[in-house]
């Protein structure tokens, strides 16, 4: 049996870098922009997501595994964080009735 | 007995020791017999070290306890050293010491701080026999020191008086600027001669210096300042007036009879320096006669009757200056024992007279008292003739040596005979007007002697002695170069006696028979200047306090915002600044942290590649 050759078309490594820099800007615009707290956290991911995006790219470029591992380390990282900042919003949403930053921020000076 | 003397300086302190640890729970009575009896004590112990001393007919003995510090060269022992010179100040410490505890017992009965004041007083006498029996110079300045301190702690003992602790600082500043002087004496004298030892170091230095030569003439006027500071002499005499604001037992201890006299004993010690810097000497005898004349002048203006006996010790330690300065050694240490007699008593007399006037102490509010106060009457009248040099007193032996050896002298002692002279007439004079314008004349106040075996006790033992110390022969022949003895013209003799006696005869003439008006006289035109001039101790006070206070008190005005501090509120003010610019970064908006986090990391990358 004859096995159809199959001719992977490889991305090259410029693209996955730019997809990783588009959405990690588009994740930072959100987190400067936004004003409801949960929207900044959803950024946040997305900024992350853009990292590890650019760890996979590396790796699968040169062949390594370390990059994907990083990936896990950030993916696990991520859920950690994010189940620790909801608790907290939750919390802050239960107190002030609220979750506008520009109202919430009260450290100044 | 000799190898007990250590015990003579330790018993007042173990006494010390108890009267402080007990925190003044004692009762009174134990207080007074601990405070006492360790003068009592240590004076038996004087005594039989000091009779196997003269019975074993040495010159000298000395006795190490421990080597106090021991660096390099420097070996300083804790040792004792007995001569015929300490010896005399031993048995006048503790003996006359005794006499004047037992007096305090009586005199300080019912004051809440009774043990506090028995144990300064033992502190006291335990630090100026130390000082007396020191046989290097190192122990000297600390019992010097230690003896400085009681004073200061007596003369306040009042505390609650402001005023009191204002004459207490003073005192212990003068005497401190003194005492800078001598400290600096002693390192020199340390670097000359290689010792701290008294006698070595005076044989090291009659056998390197030269007579007249810098080194002897700096270490004995740095000497000479710390003597001066001590017992009350020109320039730095006005503190002790002001010590009387001490109990009047004090008075008599500390600021008549033992510490104001360290200054002499410290110049008879160190007589073979003085014998090497003769102008220096010489400029000892010219301070006492200045002295001796000043304090008389003021006296007679005084109306306090402590000042005026005060200003007494003053010119009587003037007299022990001008005997040192003309080399009468033994007739300095001489009139220094008869002088702590017969002022001892007088300030204990004076003060049951203050005790019978009820704290009083204005002679011009006493007068007429002979007939209430027949015992004080009796005994000030003793202590006032031995004071003044009466014959047949004790004064009178001891001052009468002085004056023979000041004639005698030949490089310039005729000017301080004559004013020793004239010291003896002013004596006189303002001794009588004391006695008279306290016993004589219109009675206005009533007074009760307070009577009582330990305060009359050892009035009557202390006059016993004013009157026969005279007779009393020092053994001083091995400390001091043979003096020859002097036999002046019995003109010179009578003149002595009697010239002085005019003195009483102006003061019986002027205050019994009220020939001249006083208060005249003192208050109007020239009269009334010099009183004022007299009264202020020749203005020293004032000057003083214009040269040294007012320039001082200006400086700390004018620099009340000290200009150092400047530096250290000028690094403040710069961290606050820097605190303020930054806390404007904290607005408390969380897109402003997160941009700046952004703008960093693009920094560090822009940096990154740039590099």
């Amino acid at each position: 049996m004859e096995m159809p050759t199959v001719t992977m078309q490889v991305i090259p490594m410029e693209h996955g870098l730019l997809l990783a820099a588009i959405l990690f800007v588009m994740g930072m615009v959100g987190v400067l922009t936004r004003r409801n707290l949960v929207f900044i956290l959803m950024s946040l991911e997305v900024m992350l997501n853009a990292t590890g995006l650019a760890f996979i790219v590396a790796s699968s470029r040169w062949g390594q595994v370390d990059g994907q591992i990083m990936f896990l380390m950030i993916l696990s990282l991520a859920a950690a964080e994010v189940a620790v900042a909801l608790g907290l919003v939750l919390q802050l949403f239960h107190k002030r009735k609220t979750l506008d930053i520009n109202v919430l921020g009260e450290m100044k000076g | 007995m000799l190898d007990l003397l250590w015990l003579v300086p330790v018993i007042p302190f173990i006494g010390f020791l108890i009267l402080t640890l007990t925190f003044g729970k004692l009762p009174q009575l134990a207080a007074g017999v601990v405070g006492a009896g360790s003068i009592g004590l240590s004076f038996v112990f004087a005594f039989l070290a000091g009779s196997s001393f003269l019975g074993a007919e040495l010159t000298s003995y000395s006795q190490t306890l421990w080597t106090w510090m021991s660096v390099g060269d420097l070996d300083v022992g804790f040792t004792l050293y007995l001569d015929g010179v300490s010896l005399v100040m031993m048995y006048v410490i503790t003996g006359i010491g005794f006499l004047i505890h037992v007096y305090a017992t009586g005199y300080m009965s019912g004051d809440p701080s009774f043990a506090r004041f028995f144990s300064y007083m033992n502190l006291f006498v335990s630090a100026m026999l130390i000082l007396v029996l020191a046989d290097n110079l190192a122990l000297l300045f600390m019992g010097w020191e230690g003896v400085g301190l009681c004073s200061y702690l007596l003369i306040g003992f009042w505390y609650k008086d402001p005023n009191n602790g204002y004459c207490a600082r003073k005192a212990f500043v003068m005497t401190r600027v003194g005492d800078a002087f001598m400290a600096i004496g002693l390192f020199t004298l340390f670097v000359s001669t290689g010792t701290l030892n008294i006698q070595e170091a005076m044989l090291e230095a009659e056998a390197q210096w030269v007579v007249g030569s810098a080194v002897a003439t700096a270490v004995t006027l740095l000497l000479l300042g710390g003597a001066v500071g001590k017992s009350a002499q020109l320039p730095l005499q006005t503190w002790l007036p002001d010590a009387m604001a001490g109990p009047t037992p004090i008075s008599a201890l500390i600021h008549a009879a033992t510490m104001v006299t360290a200054g002499v004993y410290l110049i008879a010690r160190t007589h073979v320096l003085y014998l090497l810097a003769p102008e220096v000497q010489y400029l000892v005898g010219v301070i006492g006669a200045i002295t001796l004349l000043m304090a008389g002048f003021t006296a007679l203006t005084q109306s306090d009757i402590k000042k005026v006996l005060a200003f007494s010790t003053v010119s009587q330690i003037g007299y022990m200056f001008l005997a040192l300065g003309v080399g009468a050694w033994s007739s300095a240490i001489f009139h220094l024992m008869t002088h702590a007699f017969f002022k001892a008593l007088l300030f204990l007399t004076a003060g049951s007279i203050i005790l019978a006037m009820h704290h009083e102490q204005d002679i011009f509010k006493m007068g007429g008292l002979r007939k209430d106060l027949r015992w004080s009457h009796a005994l000030f009248l003793i202590g006032t003739l031995g004071l003044v040099a009466f014959p047949g007193f004790s004064g009178f032996f001891s001052k009468e040596e002085i004056l023979a050896s000041a004639m005698a002298n030949h490089d310039g002692g005729y000017i301080l005979y004559l004013a020793g002279l004239l010291g003896a007439v002013m004596t006189y004079l303002y001794s009588f007007r004391l006695y008279f314008l306290v016993f004589y004349g219109k009675k206005t106040h009533d007074g009760h002697e307070v009577m009582g075996l330990h305060l009359q006790g050892p009035l009557v033992l202390l006059a016993i002695g004013a009157v026969l110390a005279g007779l009393i022969h020092i053994p001083v022949e091995g400390v001091f170069p043979e003096m020859e003895e002097h036999h002046p013209s019995v003109m010179a003799q009578a003149a002595m006696i009697l010239l002085p006696m005019l003195g009483g005869l102006l003061a019986w003439w002027v205050f019994i028979k009220g020939k001249v008006d006083t208060e005249k006289l003192a208050g109007q035109g020239i009269g009334a200047t010099l009183h004022r001039f007299w009264f202020t101790q020749w203005g020293m006070d004032w000057l003083y306090d214009k040269i040294i206070v007012m320039p001082y008190t200006w400086l700390a005005e004018v620099n009340k915002t000290d200009f150092i501090d400047s530096i250290y509120n000028g690094s403040a003010r710069a961290v606050r600044f820097c605190h303020e610019v930054m806390s404007e970064t904290q607005t408390g908006q969380l897109r402003w942290y997160a941009i700046s986090v952004a703008y960093g990391l693009l920094l560090l990358v822009v940096l990154g590649v740039l590099l």
